[in-house]
């Protein structure tokens, strides 16, 4: 069968199973909507979780961006994962303990005040749309590639998608949704992985085929390197950033992973602190599966890249470049006449996009509008493409190409659905029922959340429509943002008796207003000039994407300053401090 | 002070000493072994990584899994010593 008939049936079987789990698991109240009833237990919420927490951006774009850094990638690996072990060291177990629903929830109770909480909103409002549209974005890519529409339809029919899992579940139906998609997502990253990294060493757990042994006894990592500095490109290895740039990505990665809102709110789903603790363990290793595998396909993907098409004649090369070439994803202009493809260091095209014209070239290329005229490189690689390409540049059998189509959906469209609750839930919760009618029945707002998930979709969609830029650089930023503002309010209020709502307010509000504004400078050029900022004007050598690592530390030197210069938090406060300090008698995550 | 809050303030205490200890291995492995002194590790090899390389892609994954269930046996067994198990 074809590739197309197989994405047909296997997208079809598992979005029936959503479906299906969606409608078992209907929400009947506030509390099923907030937080799935409060009974689920540690390893379904630890694959929720995952399934939460591996976006679009891990699936589809992260092996693919690593696969082009090296060793530069590291960053992602670490930086995503390494969080985990602040989240369930530093925040899970006391934020269980505290028992609401929701971040701004605990921030609101803890600073006393509907200000903290209103900072704390829109903190998680910026965070979570951030977020969601690059997922959007990535739900566009795969049903664009696999079923054949434009990318801007395949947004509409995700965002058609995600609506019913939420509308319908609310938190309840998405956590049991997302167990299934985590079955789906891991299933169809590791099938592709494992064949790989047979074919190419013989081993076929791709962990330890990254360290393995070519045809020839040559170690495949020493001949990607080796490839690597032949064309000119550094070493696959040894990378490129600067060490406090690497440093500093990666603490913002942590510190944001720690701060999302939509992972600190899978922590309220199960019932003792103990749960919760353990679920975080369960999540991170059910992640790890997949972001150990993640660095290996990148290794694989990039020498069969270059083993594929470098100096290889266009005429002769294999059926996925051209159609991939089709969708624009790839494109390669004869810089030299000679008719083969030269693919070393350097970038083929002006601008960030490839601009193509109708026509075809001499050996029947597409014609590359934006050529950059200054480098020997002919080739342009979009990097979404390495996931999805790489088991038809394997050469792997039609039902694998068709079940990476179906994970990617699963990766995308849990994360979307898990964010937009957070979206609907500080809108409903945080603010209409806690600040502006605090009357409201339940069936009210459940309903008013329903609403809020409606309009966020919307806008949601809008974004990936019309996005900001590549699917996880705009994942990267929104950690950025969580680590500069919510994190260190949150650590702050369990950790330190001493501080109170002056600190907090004044501790987030630096802290995302400066990440905002490095972020709009330097990434998009919006003040002042109307180009991003070159890398060698960076404060402190810092990139857009490590800034919440400085935003943060601003953040954390702000809050204890002024803290220590006003009033000491309320006796009541303290002792809230004090008690979820301890485990014991956490009862249920409470709707007050 | 009441028993109680002897007790939480003495559970508190341990609490903060396996953070800072389990704390310190994180950041030993990554931005230790992976990041700073990512070029010196890279002399050593294992199989085909340069351990440097090892850690910054795979290895401290690794030890971030132990870590969290390592937490998860000291903080059960803490919880029982003093009585604040569920």
């Amino acid at each position: 069968m074809s590739v197309q008939t197989w994405t047909w049936i296997l997208v079809g079987v598992t979005f029936a199973l959503y479906f299906g789990i969606a409608i078992w698991a209907r929400a009947g109240s506030t509390k099923d909507f907030y937080v799935a009833g409060g009974g689920v237990s540690p390893l379904a919420n630890g694959m929720a979780t995952a399934a939460d927490w591996m976006s679009a951006a891990s699936f589809i774009s992260m092996a693919g961006i690593i696969s082009f850094a090296g060793y530069d990638g590291s960053v992602y690996l670490m930086g995503w994962t390494g969080g985990y072990v602040l989240l369930a060291l530093l925040l899970a177990p006391y934020l269980r303990k505290f028992g609401k629903f929701t971040v701004p929830d605990f921030i609101g109770d803890r600073y006393y005040s509907n200000g903290a909480r209103t900072v704390a909103v829109i903190c998680a409002l910026i965070v979570s749309f951030t977020y969601v549209a690059g997922q959007m974005r990535g739900v566009g890519i795969v049903f664009s590639q696999f079923l054949q529409v434009d990318i801007n339809t395949g947004v509409v029919i995700g965002m058609a998608v995600v609506l019913v899992f939420a509308f319908l579940g609310g938190m309840k139906g998405i956590t049991y949704t997302q167990v299934a998609q985590y079955c789906v997502l891991i299933f169809a990253f590791m099938v592709p992985a494992f064949f790989i990294s047979m074919q190419m060493t013989g081993n076929p757990i791709p962990q330890i085929g990254m360290g393995g042994k070519l045809e020839g006894g040559m170690y495949l990592l020493d001949k990607l390197d080796t490839l690597h500095t032949e064309l000119g490109f550094n070493e696959y290895t040894s990378g490129t950033k600067s060490t406090w740039d690497v440093f500093a990505i990666t603490l913002a990665l942590m510190v944001g992973t720690a701060g999302l809102p939509h992972v600190i709110v899978r922590f309220f789903t199960v019932p003792k602190v103990k749960d919760a603790r353990k679920s975080a363990g369960y999540a991170l290793f059910l992640i790890a599966i997949l972001y150990t595998t993640a660095p290996a396909i990148s290794v694989f993907a990039r020498t069969n890249l270059i083993d594929t098409v470098s100096n290889t004649k266009y005429t002769e090369v294999p059926e996925w470049f051209k159609n991939w070439e089709n969708t624009g994803l790839i494109g390669w202009s004869d810089k030299n006449g000679d008719g083969k493809i030269q693919y070393v260091a350097g970038s083929a095209i002006e601008g960030k996009n490839p601009l193509f014209s109708d026509g075809r070239g001499t050996h029947g290329e597409r014609v590359l509008k934006n050529v950059n005229a200054n480098t020997e490189n002919e080739l342009y690689v979009d990097r979404d493409i390495m996931v999805l390409a790489n088991p038809e540049i394997a050469k792997l059998p039609n039902w694998v190409i068709a079940l990476v189509a179906a994970g990617g959906l699963a990766a995308a469209l849990s994360t979307a659905a898990g964010l937009l609750l957070v979206i609907s839930t500080s809108i409903s919760h945080d603010l209409i029922k806690k600040q502006l009618k605090p009357d409201i029945s339940e069936k009210g707002e459940l309903w008013a959340a329903r609403l809020a998930i409606l309009v966020a979709i919307i806008i949601a969609g809008l974004f990936g429509i019309y996005p900001p830029g590549f699917v996880a650089a705009v994942v990267a930023l929104a950690f950025g943002l969580a680590a500069a503002s919510f994190f260190p309010a949150i650590i702050l209020g369990i950790f330190d008796k001493r501080m109170n709502k002056q600190g907090a307010i004044s501790g987030m509000v630096v802290g995302i207003v400066l990440m905002l504004f490095y972020m709009v400078r330097y990434k998009t050029g919006l003040i002042g000039v109307f180009e991003p900022r070159p890398s060698s004007e960076w404060w402190f050598g810092t990139s857009p994407e490590g800034f919440g690592t400085v935003a943060m530390i601003v953040n954390v030197v702000v809050s204890v300053v002024v803290s220590r210069l006003t009033p000491p938090p309320p006796q009541e406060v303290q002792e809230i401090v004090e008690h979820i300090r301890i485990p014991s008698g956490a009862g249920e995550a409470t709707h007050h | 002070m009441t028993d109680k809050q002897k007790h939480a303030t003495a559970y508190w205490k341990e609490n903060l000493k396996y953070l800072i200890i389990l704390l310190s291995v994180w950041f030993v492995v990554s931005y230790g072994a992976g990041i700073l002194f990512k070029d010196a590790l890279n002399n050593i090899r294992l199989g085909g990584f340069k351990l440097g390389f090892w850690f910054a892609q795979q290895g401290s994954i690794y030890v971030f899994v132990i870590l969290i269930f390592v937490y998860v046996r000291l903080m059960n067994k803490l919880d029982k010593k003093y009585g604040f198990d569920e």
